[in-house]
């Protein structure tokens, strides 16, 4: 694919990618005074043209917020947002930054070259819902009108509150309440925007959700509210996030999102996380602090899948209640981390119901000087029988200056609980390089093998076109890591 | 008045007891203000998530024994492993008993910590040893303020202790709530080997809460066996705080086997200072009605070449709570670390608890590190194949249980002491069969 990549393909392709990381001249609108308060709380809701019920609701969060404090448990360590220094309201980089195309950071084109993310490409992938600008109107018309033929409400989570008030009310958090944290509380109370997505009863969604699929509705920046809703018997895939490096200048990005999977619903949720993860000396980068949460009901499975390699300091735990019987959870994950990059992240599987299964498999790999821990919990409460968990953390460590942390928790109240639980931490083989050397494949080529390798049962969880992009990533990842 | 200011005015009194002029009174002054400063630990802290102390923190306890209390051999000989040869330190409500004892000092030092601490042929080796391996936590520090008495061991260079030697700490339980803090500190230079058994014995229901810590010092390619017993009443606590400080090629391993207590809590911290260490951490924990039982242990790899296992096995039925709480730190330096851990529990009863947590911190690439952890059940099928062969029921769950903890009883290395401990687990399981069929 790569042979028939020409230099226009590249132009064409960075204008459109621009989209994607939020250079959106429309919504140029005015910034707020920096700092939250009150006021700034009711000025966003206002801004939204939100009703009086989700105004309180935002008030009632901000109100947790100032309680609390900011967690440290973590594994990771960053000098602290000041919180009053932010400005919680503004379209993010409302200007272009770059007149022409010699202006853009080269590194920056190498790395779309590398990706070999085409238009074309994208267009073949028809079946995701993505929003490519020069033909925005056609394409989102098209699957708008899919979507809406089956009844499927897929639009920013601002629009949502306007024209389904009753679905957002009833499940708005109830899954990450206002004050379930520091972050929740604080996303609850100045959240911008986001997506909104309901699936309605035994309706199989016919095609990938992407959040690119945002009409008019340039980056959310940083404060990002999802809620996906699969009612009784439906089934949705859901891709978040991008495998194009973003280089958003907003320092801390918190996130909520919120699943509902109805008796005998599925939801699959990938994300593909690459924000600035700050210069090779530790400078910069992003904060990405996600509270992510699904709730299954009776037979409903959700999936988390995860490609983590992006942010300076990274705090997320995609977590799976299962409440319902027979409920499913599962957690596959890649976090990569590099040069100063650290990592806490994991998930929590929460059995409450009977027969209740969870799967957790996670990789992680650290190079250079970074940090990468995994955090889990998994819960097995009094009434959940015959719940049964399968956990399996393997670290990859490459060079003697990072580090591989596992902090698994494990609470069984029931004697019919069976629980595995596995961790390895290991380096690339010597032999198995020299094994690769000798047919030929160079150092940096081999390692890109193996890591592959090592990552291919989350890989193989990822949507087809979403894995292939994801592997390149993580090949760019570790680029240079290799001494 | 609580049990933490009730410590701190005792320790005016007991400061009037002991030499406050020693080397060791600068390190009790020390210790007892970084404990009225720490205070006991809470739930909030994350090294005791799962594990309160509230409620044993309640009792009125008694810090310092009122009178002096005696026992005869026969009441307690079933305590002792008693068909062995042995070196005994024992101890009737924190003061030594020597007609119960034998100690030497012959060729080494079984002997007494007061007379350590007061003798000044000693000094040199508590300035070398003494607190140099014990954390700044607020239980170690509390125990280092009220250290008086407890085991001291030094065995000196190229010795091979033929006997081992039985640590016993026996409360009368003639008042009403005892608190006791034992203090050991064993020291064994190059080349030596010693095997240790340390238990902690109540010898009725009232309750006691014992806060021990022991600091172990193995030196260059000195090989110690320790073994500890935890068998006691339902109504007696135990905070263990082991420290082991290893040098290059030492060979250290502790095996606990905790089968009774109200709240048994064991820190057992390993520190490997030096390359080619090994260090083994076993154990079998089978409790029910009521039982806390934590482990908490620290594995910490400072340089290259070292091995650590780990191994525990729990059961827990009735209304009893497991904890296991397993830390490896490989530091930088560490290269070519072997480090293997495993947790396999099995609950009984609905109403038991079971929370692990095994948790790895690695800074070296080249490091061979793992862990494994499973909460399960007895094998249906397994246990309906010896049904149906004649065992009952009752007995085939036994014999599961038995096998389940065997690879922790295997590297048991005094044959005398593993049968001891196979007759407890027949004992609790409620069993009568000898298992080494």
């Amino acid at each position: 694919m790569s042979n028939k990549y020409t230099e226009d393909d590249l132009r064409e392709e960075l204008k459109t990618k621009e989209y994607e990381y939020g250079f959106y001249t429309d919504i140029a609108s005015d910034t707020f005074p920096i700092g939250l308060n009150e006021d700034i709380v009711k000025a966003i809701s206002k801004k939204k043209e939100e009703p009086q019920w989700m105004t309180d609701w935002r008030l009632e969060a901000f109100k947790s917020w100032r309680e609390m404090s900011e967690p440290e448990w973590a594994n990771v360590h960053y000098k602290k947002p000041d919180f009053q220094a932010i400005s919680y309201y503004s379209a993010p980089n409302s200007k272009p930054k770059y007149d022409s195309l010699d202006e853009v950071d080269p590194e920056l084109l190498a790395t779309f070259a590398k990706l070999g993310i085409s238009i074309d490409e994208q267009k073949k992938l028809a079946n995701v819902a993505m929003d490519v600008v020069i033909d925005s109107v056609s394409v989102a018309t098209t699957f708008k009108k899919t979507l809406g033929e089956k009844g499927i409400i897929f639009m920013s989570i601002s629009e949502a509150i306007k024209e389904h008030p009753e679905l957002v009310k009833k499940y708005l958090g109830t899954v990450v309440p206002q004050k379930d944290n520091f972050y929740a509380a604080l996303n609850s109370a100045v959240f911008s925007d986001g997506s909104f997505c309901y699936i309605p009863k035994g309706v199989k969604c016919p095609m990938e959700l992407s959040t690119y699929f945002r009409i008019n509705q340039a980056g959310t920046g940083q404060f990002e509210r999802t809620l996906v809703i699969a009612d009784e018997g439906s089934y949705v895939s859901y891709l978040e996030g991008c495998t194009a490096p973003s280089r958003d200048e907003n320092q801390l990005h918190a996130a909520v999102v919120e699943l509902i999977a109805l008796d005998d619903a599925e939801i699959k949720y990938s994300t593909v996380q690459n924000w600035y993860p700050g210069n090779a000396e530790g400078k910069g980068g992003v904060y990405n602090f996600v509270t992510k949460r699904g709730l299954c009901e009776k037979n409903a499975k959700i999936s988390w899948t995860q490609v983590e390699t992006g942010s300076a300091v990274t705090w997320k735990y995609p977590s799976c209640v299962l409440k319902g019987d027979n409920s499913v959870g599962e957690f596959y994950s890649i976090a990569v981390t590099n040069n100063f990059q650290q990592a806490d992240t994991g998930t929590k599987m929460i059995h409450l119901g009977k027969n209740t299964k969870s799967t957790i498999i996670s990789k992680g790999i650290s190079a250079g000087k970074s940090q990468n821990s995994y955090r889990g919990l998994v819960k097995i409460s009094p009434n959940a029988d015959n719940a049964r968990n399968f956990s399996q953390c393997d670290s990859l460590l490459m060079g003697n200056e990072c580090g591989a942390h596992t902090f698994p928790y494990i609470e069984a109240k029931n004697k019919t609980a069976k629980i595995e639980h596995e961790a390895t931490t290991s380096k690339i083989g010597e032999d198995q390089i020299f094994y690769c050397n000798q047919r030929g494949i160079d150092t940096e080529k081999a390692i890109a093998l193996i890591v592959n390798g090592f990552s291919k049962e989350v890989l193989n969880k990822l949507p087809m076109e979403f894995a292939v992009e994801a592997q390149k990533l993580l090949e760019i990842s570790l680029e240079g890591s290799v001494g | 008045m609580d049990l933490k200011e009730k410590l701190l005015s005792s320790y005016l009194v007991f400061e009037d007891r002991v030499d406050i002029d020693s080397y060791v009174h600068n390190l009790r002054n020390d210790a007892i203000k970084i404990f009225e400063e720490k205070g006991f630990p809470t739930k909030k802290e994350e090294a005791w998530k799962y594990t309160s102390l509230n409620k044993i923190l309640k009792e009125d306890y008694s810090v310092f024994p009122k009178q002096e209390n005696t026992i005869e051999y026969s009441d307690v000989k079933k305590y002792f492993i008693h068909d062995i040869d042995s070196f005994k330190i024992v101890f009737i409500d924190g003061k030594y008993s020597s007609h119960l004892s034998q100690t030497t000092h012959d060729g080494m030092d079984i002997c007494l910590m007061s007379s350590a601490l007061s003798k000044p042929k000693y000094r040199l080796v508590i300035e070398n040893y003494f607190n140099k391996a014990a954390t700044q936590d607020s239980l170690p520090s509390l125990n280092t303020a009220f250290s008086s008495e407890g085991a001291y061991i030094h065995i000196p260079k190229n010795k091979l202790v033929e006997k081992p030697i039985q640590i016993i700490y026996f409360s009368t339980g003639n008042e009403s709530a005892n608190m006791l803090q034992p203090r050991n500190l064993i020291v064994v230079d190059e080349n030596s080997h010693v095997q240790i058994i340390e238990r902690h014995q109540s010898l009725n229901s009232n309750p006691v809460l014992t806060n021990s810590v022991t600091e172990i010092f193995t030196n260059k390619r000195a090989i110690v066996d320790y073994y500890k017993i935890q068998n006691d009443s339902l109504n007696a606590s135990l905070i263990d705080n082991t420290f082991i400080q290893q040098k290059q090629e030492s060979v250290a391993s502790v095996h606990t086997f905790s089968f009774g207590g109200k709240l048994v809590r064991n820190n057992l911290n390993f520190y490997q200072n030096g390359e080619r260490i090994d260090s083994t951490l076993k154990g079998v924990t089978i409790i029910g009605n009521n039982q806390h039982v934590d482990h908490n242990t620290l594995v910490h790899h400072i340089e290259p070449n070292c091995e650590s296992h780990q191994d525990y096995k729990g059961i827990f039925d009735e209304n009893s709570t497991g904890v296991f709480n397993g830390k490896i730190i490989v530091e930088k330096e560490a290269q070519k670390t072997n480090a293997f851990q495993a947790n396999n529990n099995i609950l009984i009863s609905d109403k038991a608890t079971i929370n692990t947590k095994p948790q790895l911190e690695i800074f070296a690439d080249d490091v061979k590190c793992s862990h494994g952890c499973t909460i399960g059940q007895l094998d249906e099928s397994a246990l309906f194949y010896m049904q149906s062969r004649g065992i009952p029921k009752k007995e085939a769950k036994a014999l599961l249980m038995y096998a389940f903890s065997n690879n922790v009883l295997n590297s048991v290395k005094i044959p005398e002491m593993k049968q001891r401990i196979t007759k407890i687990i027949a004992n609790k399981l409620g069993v009568n069969i000898g298992f080494d069929l």
